[in-house]
């Protein structure tokens, strides 16, 4: 695989900031996009847009067609049993508070708990706070333990009958941890329980397969996995969509409609109301069609490949604390702490070389608490990352340490 | 950035502020107190001061936890105002924000002293929060009921 190739198919990464060439290692947060994507939103918005599902007009059936071939791209993706069981949303935020309203709302009550870990991202933490707050039911987390990976002992102690749904993350966002999301959904379900699989940093990094994980719910975002910001999807089993209860009311969700009452679609239809991101799917398909091109087994070796090296590189620096696992497969990304700075100095100091990082608690303050620390410096890649963006990081980290030391 | 402008930014005495604040700890009660914190990027600061019957400062500590330039910011901010009005602290306070946000001339420039080595924020938007983060929590300090 040439991968210096690939990096050429994305155009923001041809520029100098600060007067060094740009190092983007911020994909965890938000991934870049390649010229098909950028040229598929174009096409879309100079030949084929009009609104979708309503009129009869040339331009709205392209439009149609489009989104709904984007619909049958991201089923094909995710090995789902049909095209009807991907719903579109405006990311991972979005489909978990989807499930936490529409499916939280029917099934859950007081006495019922929700199964959920330490180091879920603010996302599928707060939607299932309110959820409990609503209705009754207790929320309880597996504890992470000092290696970055679940307590799975404990595990096997919080899954009692009153389990009504498990909400895991895939990979960590703050650890890089994958956590073995097929086993654990598999003894949920053999308890009776739903399940929920937060894919945002699983999607597009690693061969995905709702089919193998068993899971009933999946999210992601398509922003991070090349496709515009706006975008995003809830895969949900057939079986437990069509028991569930719309969310959002409007219009496109609905069969008939009087003053008093309505009927509602079949899914996915149902959790769709109003004028949907028509683009943004349409760009999500030639993201999805660009990933698979290369091969998600390509990008997760080569994920491993940068996970690895920054782990030997950044590990040999003086003072820094990598969290997460330090063996084994892991996310495409390292978070680690500095004694000798705070993540927002050592941020500060690697934009200056026009390197992109993040620093602070990464939306999971729980799991920075659990491990001591005010926040991290995460180094997160992708695609179009290279060792010698690493090694060029590992510099750079060197430097803070000897001025901030 | 500039690697200059950086240097600027983390002057040799604001990282000895951060290294080795002043003024560090809590006043047992009575005092005034406050917590300011940075929802955003998680930087906290807590505030006590002990005010005289003139409404001098009398005493004031910190404690908290951030980035370079917020820990240094308050460290150097109580050892300009201990012993000052709690008038002339919150003149103080604006001229520093003039400063911190390259806004205009501040009323006294002599009264600020070292506190101007903060200037080079002007150039990092993004850090002016963490460079009035121990100010704000001040401010509120001293609007505070005592305990």
């Amino acid at each position: 695989m040439d991968w210096q190739r690939i990096r050429d198919d994305f155009p923001i990464l041809q520029q100098e900031v600060n007067g060094h060439p740009l190092i983007y290692l911020d994909s965890a947060a938000s991934s870049q996009k390649p010229r098909s994507v950028i040229q598929a939103l174009t096409h879309y918005y100079e030949r084929d847009n009009a609104n979708v599902h309503r009129a009869l007009h040339a331009l709205s059936m392209r439009a149609t067609d489009g989104f709904e071939a984007a619909r049958r791209t991201v089923a094909r993706f995710l090995s789902a049993a049909s095209e009807n069981e991907i719903i579109f949303t405006r990311g991972t935020t979005e489909g978990v508070n989807l499930i936490a309203n529409a499916w939280g709302s029917a099934n859950l009550k007081p006495g019922d708990v929700i199964l959920s870990t330490g180091m879920e991202h603010h996302s599928d933490l707060v939607p299932w706070q309110l959820a409990a707050q609503r209705t009754g039911a207790t929320l309880k987390h597996i504890p992470v333990l000092d290696d970055g990976t679940l307590d799975m002992e404990a595990f096997e102690k919080l899954l009692t009958p009153e389990v009504k749904l498990l909400a895991l993350v895939h990979i960590s966002n703050s650890l890089g941890t994958i956590n073995p999301v097929r086993e654990m959904c598999a003894k949920a379900k053999a308890l009776g329980a739903t399940t929920f699989v937060d894919a945002a940093q699983s999607a597009g990094h690693i061969p995905l397969s709702v089919e193998d994980i068993g899971c009933d719910f999946l999210a992601f975002s398509g922003h991070k996995i090349c496709a515009p910001t706006g975008i995003g999807v809830l895969y949900g089993r057939m079986a437990v969509l069509e028991n569930m209860p719309p969310w959002h009311g409007g219009g496109e969700m609905i069969l008939t409609v009087t003053l008093d009452s309505c009927t509602y679609k079949a899914p996915p239809a149902r959790f769709e109301a109003g004028t949907p991101d028509i683009a943004g799917a349409i760009g999500l398909a030639a993201a999805i069609d660009y990933l698979e091109a290369i091969g998600l087994s390509n990008i997760e070796q080569h994920g491993l490949q940068l996970a690895s090296h920054a782990l030997e590189k950044l590990g040999s620096i003086e003072g820094l604390r990598i969290l997460g696992p330090k063996t084994g497969p892991r996310g495409s990304l390292v978070s680690f702490h500095c004694d000798f700075a705070h993540p927002h100095d050592i941020v500060e100091w690697a934009n200056t070389y026009g390197i992109a990082m993040r620093g602070g608690h990464h939306c999971t303050q729980p799991l920075m608490k659990r491990f001591k620390v005010p926040g991290t410096t995460r180094a997160s890649f992708y695609l179009y990352n290279t060792t010698h963006e690493i090694d060029r990081l590992a510099e750079v980290l060197e430097s803070a340490r000897k001025f901030f030391s | 950035m500039s690697p200059e402008e950086l240097r600027d930014l983390y002057q040799s005495v604001i990282l000895d502020h951060s290294r080795k604040p002043r003024n560090h700890g809590e006043i047992p009660p009575p005092c005034l107190h406050a917590h300011g914190d940075n929802p955003s990027c998680g930087d906290e600061i807590d505030v006590w001061v002990k005010l005289d019957d003139q409404n001098h400062i009398a005493d004031i500590k910190f404690t908290g936890q951030g980035c370079a330039i917020s820990q240094a910011s308050a460290s150097m901010m109580t050892v300009k105002v201990k012993g000052q009005s709690t008038a002339a602290a919150a003149a103080m306070r604006e001229d520093f924000r003039r400063v911190v946000m390259g806004d205009g001339k501040p009323q006294d420039e002599d009264a600020l002293g070292e506190l101007t080595l903060l200037e080079g924020v002007q150039k990092f938007p993004q850090r002016v929060k963490c460079a009035m983060l121990g100010w704000r929590a001040l401010e509120q300090a001293l609007e505070a009921p005592a305990r």
